[in-house]
């Protein structure tokens, strides 16, 4: 399996739960990095906390594990450090919109050359089994064991907002399209962001009686369709899959050059 | 492209955790779990090469070996 | 005009001094008294080819530092209390992590908001103590300008040898007041990097295995080492791990190679020191009417003497002790209510003789504030 030219071996098998969509998502990105063919020295992965965030270490690249929510703040230093690396910011979705939602809309509006893999599995699962803020009006949790009273958002409609100009979401379902997805977010050059619904059939799949993870990833067929498509004319409360932005604008990095070089001309 | 020939289902039981993705997904009902839950390819023969069962195994424990790929990759 | 010879505040000789230990990645966020930093490194970084960044918040600064000093630049911040409080986690990643970084910390009245524009010296304990979980740290301060800039590149020199964030704990009064600095020549001041490693692309890289001198070589992000950095204990390879020796040995190292270097670490003026009966303890603006004191009082008779801190942390147990083993007194000045003051209580012989000069209404603490205690100290009344 040629993908395992790019995994850290000895640190196998993985911590994640049987049936993790978390690890669907690290295939797909491995076959993605694979097909994109880069060095494995010129790609950085940071992330943050949560089981999301473990895939760091599993993976063969320069990898930097920090702390919650922050993960964008550090790889915003490491892109401006040096441009010419790849930076890959795998993020589950408390991580990425609780605690990091104001470095995730920052990022967005800098449209700084990052890739954001928003795993979002509608809970906080290292931590036992809590809501986040997208598991969704009336899903059970460890703390909302009487029904959660909380709204989520929509992430691919909040990153369009604060500026990503690739902006994206699938599941661990459609993993060709993931995988297809996500080579498009790093090629992309300005802030990617891909949103992955994907499962935890351990806490928000058995809280809130979703089955299995076969059965959970069946649901993700189910209830998502294509940008766009007739289905979702008739059913809208479909979830669309795809890409929603993909425009060429000014990327940060290649802006503040810029301005070095201006200030380099009139010293 | 000629149809791709399986030459064998590359299975990991260290690394297969017996969540029954693959085996749930498989289009030919090739796959099944065995009494220590791990993946088995019971019916080998029917198997069309699609991958599916690869690229949706969360753990990395399953691996398609068709004819082609066994020749050194490119 | 000679272009070494400045006019500045001391916010600006903290940036020259950066410039000159090399800083070449700055991220911060507006703060008074602090801002000033970040305002000339917006335009002085880019001049040299060098990164500025203004971060959404104090955060996200402390985080962004990190990242870039990974790629191999050397970094800085720069705040003042509230967002020195902000940053603790990241600054304990940091510590964790073995990352050089600076932080500056121009502090004002505390606790919370505060006073804004005016001075204090509240945050001595919380540089050491600030993040959660045992650590070390180094904390350095200065009185006037010329030491800030000598300072802060020590600080820079003490961060890369060390692998350690550097905090730089200035002051308002220091931070904002304009005196003479002169630039030293290029090469004057020895500059250090950090050590980084000569193992060959191919051949096991273990970014967390200690040489026997213990010294840890880095290599940049980017390079032909790939490794992991986690704020979990981890192993030699940065893999997180919950092994008991292992957490054990890295706690060990990562306290220990602070605690072990004090002597070098520690940086400190002397005045009349050798037949004072009255020793005073002061750094940061404070001192500057500490020396005030002793000067003026020198002429006549009287035996006061000035010990100027510049290593805050680690501590300088010893060095208290041996410089106040025949003072009849001690006299610790400082604006805030008495932090420096517990570490010289534990450092000499005679907790009892060791008294405090200090304010914390926002105003600067004049020679008269200091005078009055030495006359109740004395024993000539108010």
């Amino acid at each position: 399996m040629a993908i395992k030219d790019y995994i850290r071996e000895r640190f196998f098998p993985h911590m994640w739960c049987p049936g993790c969509g978390h690890g669907i998502v690290m295939n797909s990105m491995l076959h993605a990095v694979e097909k994109l063919g880069f060095s494995k020295n010129e790609i950085v992965m940071v992330s943050g906390i949560g089981c999301s965030s473990r895939i760091s270490g599993y993976v063969d690249f320069h990898t930097l594990h920090t702390i919650h929510g922050r993960a964008l703040a550090f790889a915003t230093g490491v892109k401006l450090g040096l441009p010419e690396l790849n930076v890959i910011v795998p993020m589950g979705d408390g991580d990425a919109l609780a605690i990091g939602g104001n470095h995730f809309i920052h990022a967005a509006r800098r449209n700084i050359d990052i890739t954001a893999i928003v795993m979002n599995n509608r809970v906080y699962g290292m931590t036992g089994g809590q809501f986040s803020p997208l598991s969704g009006y009336g899903t059970k949790a460890t703390t909302a064991p009487l029904g959660n009273i909380d709204h989520g958002f929509d992430v691919a409609q909040l990153a369009t907002a604060a500026g990503a100009s690739f902006v994206a979401r699938s599941t661990t379902y459609h993993v060709q399209q993931l995988s297809d997805i996500i080579r498009k977010a790093i090629l992309h050059e300005g802030f990617s962001v891909v949103e992955v619904l994907t499962q935890c059939p351990t806490y928000f799949g058995r809280k809130n009686k979703m089955g299995d993870a076969a059965e959970m990833m069946e649901w993700f067929k189910d209830n998502t369709t294509s940008i766009g498509s007739k289905a979702k004319k008739e059913n809208d409360a479909l979830i669309e899959r795809g890409i929603f932005v993909q425009k060429n604008i000014p990327e940060y990095c290649e802006e503040y050059d810029k301005i070095i070089a201006h200030a380099m001309e009139g010293s | 492209m000629a149809k791709p020939k399986l030459k064998e289902h590359l299975i990991n039981r260290e690394w297969c955790k017996g969540c029954g993705i693959c085996v749930h997904f498989c289009p030919k009902a090739v796959l099944e779990l065995d009494d220590q839950d791990k993946v088995v390819a019971a019916r080998p023969e029917d198997c069309i090469c699609c991958r599916l069962c690869e690229l949706r195994c969360p753990d990395l424990a399953i691996e398609i070996v068709t004819e082609e790929t066994t020749r050194p990759e490119a | 005009m000679d272009k070494n010879i400045r006019f500045i505040q001391g916010n600006e000789a903290c940036v020259e001094g950066a410039l000159y230990a090399g800083l070449d990645f700055f991220a911060g966020y507006p703060i008074t008294p602090s801002t000033e930093i970040a305002e000339h490194l917006s335009s002085r970084l880019p001049r040299k080819g060098g990164k500025f960044v203004q971060m959404e918040d104090e955060i996200a600064s402390m985080c962004a530092i990190i990242g870039a000093s990974l790629t191999g630049k050397k970094v800085m911040t720069a705040t003042s209390g509230p967002g020195f409080s902000l940053k603790q986690e990241a600054l304990g990643y940091a510590i964790m992590t073995e990352i050089p970084c600076i932080i500056v910390n121009v502090q004002r009245g505390g606790p919370s908001t505060g006073l804004p524009t005016s001075v204090a010296q509240g945050d001595v304990m919380q540089a050491r103590w600030g993040t959660h979980g045992d650590h070390a740290i180094i904390a350095l301060t200065a009185s006037n300008h010329q030491d800030v800039f000598a300072v802060t590149v020590q600080a820079f020199n003490l961060a890369e040898t060390y692998r350690t964030p550097v905090v730089l704990l200035f002051d308002e009064v220091v931070g904002h007041m304009r005196e003479k600095l002169v630039i030293p020549e290029p090469g004057a001041i020895p500059l250090v990097d950090r050590l980084r490693t000569s193992v060959k692309e191919g051949v096991d890289y273990h970014p967390y295995l200690p040489r026997e001198d213990g010294r840890l070589p880095m290599s940049d992000f980017g390079s032909v080492h790939r490794y992991n950095v986690t704020g979990l204990y981890h192993d030699m390879w940065g893999f997180p791990t919950t092994k008991p020796e292992i957490v054990q040995g890295l706690h060990r190292h990562l306290v220990d190679k602070i605690r072990n270097h004090v002597n070098q670490i520690a940086m400190f003026k002397e005045y009349y020191l050798e037949d004072a009966e009255c020793v005073l303890i002061s750094y940061g603006s404070s001192a500057r009417s500490a020396l005030h004191v002793v000067e003026s009082r020198r002429p006549r008779g009287e035996r006061l003497g000035l010990l100027e801190l510049q290593t805050l942390w680690p501590f300088p147990y010893q060095l208290i002790k041996e410089k106040c083993k025949s003072a009849k007194y001690i006299l610790v000045v400082e604006m805030n209510a008495g932090q420096i003051l517990r570490a010289v209580k534990r450092a000499v012989r005679n907790p009892e003789r060791v008294f405090l000069a200090n304010r914390v209404d926002g105003v600067f603490i004049t020679p008269t504030d200091i005078r009055n205690i030495l006359r109740i100290i004395m024993g000539k009344g108010a």
